[in-house]
């Protein structure tokens, strides 16, 4: 029964080609901008998922507090209020999993006939366990390195692509700030954060070293910040908790002083982040579905037109004995082939616009077989939906009436 | 005189409604065509010919008055089950031809089919045979418009025939044509009738055409207004 209806569904739009396309062009576009947008919408949010997969998980940074200097107040972090001590006191906390202090600097490396300049972090091996952050090649610094401030580094791949091309650092001897250092390995990349720096692009020393041979302060002993990593998700709470009394009374603060140091939960905001990736893509997906819309009344205001223009045919067929349904089904069904028609070529110039925008705008897009699915069973929904209305104009027509009609 | 009625018209009226108040078309018609009768309804227009066939063909309801067709009251089928008479007991033709203008001459032929679920190589075997039957063997993949007028008529016929049906209503069937293929279509329809005894009713202004029937039942204001049996002198004109 449907295999003849597909056909004469398909004979009347090739009678009306220029109008068949038309309407399709309807379809065509809103499938094509709801595949579309759902690929850059997934896309953005799979960048930031992998970001915040690279930040490591259950995360938090304290930073030390702002400095008030002849009533100039500077920004966080600028009072060395935080030690190397506070790191690892906050490590034996029943709530922490890992911590890690860091003393960042920035330096020229050089080997060879090669410099570059890049970002020196002073820190101990529980950086990688923090950061979630495998060896590539050779090995971490160990404890034994920090405590005898040894002059070793981990080299980020962005660094060991600028200093040392194909060649493997591991065992090579570096200088940082015309001290030697001893390459003992090489990080695995991770590749842009969330806030688009190259993570890569950077030397792991042990903090000790950082502290007394690279960056000289006038404090001995403190860092800029430290990195926390809760046991779970769960404790993140407790664990911030337990920090703040810890380093209160580390710090010795009365208990009317504001706090000299800053906890900041970086899953929390990274979480946020990702919320609003989501709400992005949700919008986008929304925005583009309106289209599909469109093109559905498109298709019901030409499927009117054709039912009015074929009411005679419509009086025939009831003559020769149509049921109702009968020409519902065909009137439907044509509705439906057109949509689908539509959809199956806004699929395609979809999934090329989004193959388009990653070589062009060199963004992440993510096609996903649900996406598309989702775009036919739109497509199908709108045009059942919106072919319904004339179909059921076409069925209930009076036979006598429709064969009067010229 | 066929013994058993395949149609009966009892008190069947039709009034439509309209700005200037309700106007009669049918008058309390009563009428009894037997299975296998020939009848030609003629009269002025307006007389309410059509109406009367397009009740006769399941198209429209009388607005009272009952109509038995083989027996089964008319009045209280729905929508399907009057699709169901149009498409298995009547055959319908037109003046006008109607042949869907976009398929072949063997898919219209085949439509009636199609709504009968009939399945593919049935549709088109029966579909064929119909065609051979009003003599355009090997016309199956014109399209309507690659014929004549009388040609377009016999698919019609042809239409009309190939679910089998027991009465062919014929609403003015040669009023678009001329009188040597108007006579052509009434020897084929005529055929039918004495060859097949399908019952045939027909409209027609004509009195040469009318003359193929044995019956003539003149229709005037919307009343019968005289209802002739013919001698056998007219009849034998079915084949001479």
């Amino acid at each position: 029964m449907i295999t003849p209806l597909l056909g004469e569904a398909w004979d009347s739009m090739h009678a009306n080609r220029m109008r068949s396309v038309l309407t399709m062009l309807g379809m065509v576009i809103g499938v094509a901008a709801v595949i579309l947008m759902v690929a850059i919408g997934q896309g953005a949010q799979q960048s930031v998922n992998a970001s915040i997969q690279s930040m490591g998980s259950n995360l938090f940074i304290v930073l030390s507090g702002s400095a008030t200097t002849g009533g100039l107040r500077m920004g966080m972090g600028a009072a060395p209020t935080l030690t190397t001590g506070d790191a690892e006191a906050i490590a034996t906390l029943p709530a922490v999993a890992a911590v890690a202090p860091l003393q960042p600097g920035t330096a020229q490396v050089v080997y060879g006939a090669s410099n570059w300049s890049t970002m020196i972090a002073g820190t101990t091996p529980d950086a990688l366990v923090v950061r979630d952050w495998p060896v590539a090649r050779g090995a971490a610094f160990s404890a034994s390195d920090v405590r005898a401030a040894a002059k070793v580094a981990l080299l980020g791949t962005t660094v060991v692509a600028n200093l040392f091309g194909d060649q493997d650092p591991v065992g090579k001897t570096i200088r940082i700030k015309q001290s030697p250092f001893v390459v003992v390995g090489v990080l695995a990349s991770k590749g842009q954060s969330l806030n688009g720096q190259d993570q890569d692009d950077t030397i792991l020393i042990p903090v000790t070293t950082a502290q007394r041979k690279l960056f000289g302060s006038q404090f001995p002993g403190t860092v800029r910040l430290i990195m926390v990593q809760a046991r779970s998700a769960a404790l993140m709470p407790q664990a911030q908790s337990e920090m703040t009394a810890l380093l209160r009374q580390r710090h010795h603060l009365p208990s009317r002083a504001d706090n000299d140091f800053d906890i900041r939960n970086l899953t929390a905001m990274a979480s946020a982040a990702a919320q609003t990736t989501r709400v992005m893509s949700f919008m986008l997906g929304a925005i583009a579905s309106v289209s599909l819309l469109v093109g559905g009344i498109g298709i019901m205001n030409i499927m009117l037109v054709s039912v009015t223009e074929r009411t005679r045919e419509i009086g025939i067929r009831m003559a020769i004995g149509a049921r109702r349904r009968d020409i519902l089904r065909q009137f439907l069904l044509e509705a439906v082939l057109l949509s689908l028609i539509g959809c199956f070529v806004g699929a395609l110039c979809g999934i090329g616009g989004a193959v388009a925008v990653h070589y062009l705008a060199r963004s992440v897009v993510v096609i996903t077989l649900s996406s598309v699915l989702l775009a036919f069973g739109l497509a199908s929904t709108v045009g059942m939906f919106f072919g319904y209305y004339p179909a059921r104009r076409a069925a209930t027509m009076q036979p006598v009436e429709a064969l009067r009609h010229e | 005189m066929p013994t058993s009625s395949l149609i009966v018209l009892d008190a069947v009226c039709k009034r439509y409604e309209t700005a200037a108040g309700p106007v009669s078309v049918l008058r309390d018609i009563d009428l009894a065509v037997g299975t296998g009768e020939s009848v030609a309804i003629m009269g002025p227009s307006g007389s309410g010919k059509s109406t009367l066939m397009n009740i006769l063909g399941c198209l429209d309801v009388a607005s009272s008055g009952r109509y038995l067709l083989d027996g089964q009251d008319v009045a209280g089928l729905d929508h399907d089950q009057r699709a169901h008479l149009r498409n298995r007991v009547i055959g319908f033709v037109f003046q006008g031809f109607n042949l869907l203008p976009r398929i072949s001459l063997l898919d219209n032929v085949a439509l009636p089919l199609l709504y009968a679920s009939v399945p593919e190589r049935e549709r088109r075997r029966r579909a064929q045979e119909s065609l051979q039957r009003v003599g355009l063997g090997g016309f199956e993949a014109y399209l309507p418009s690659r014929v004549s007028g009388g040609q377009q008529q016999r698919v019609a016929i042809a239409r009309a025939l190939v679910s089998g049906p027991r009465l062919i209503l014929a609403d003015e069937p040669t009023g678009n044509l001329d009188t040597q293929t108007s006579h052509e279509i009434m020897t084929l329809f005529m055929g039918l009738n004495a060859a097949d005894g399908i019952t045939l009713v027909l409209v027609t202004h004509e009195q040469d055409i009318a003359d193929f029937t044995h019956r003539h039942v003149l229709l005037v204001d919307g009343r019968i207004a005289a209802d002739h049996l013919l001698g056998e002198a007219t009849a034998a004109r079915v084949s001479p």
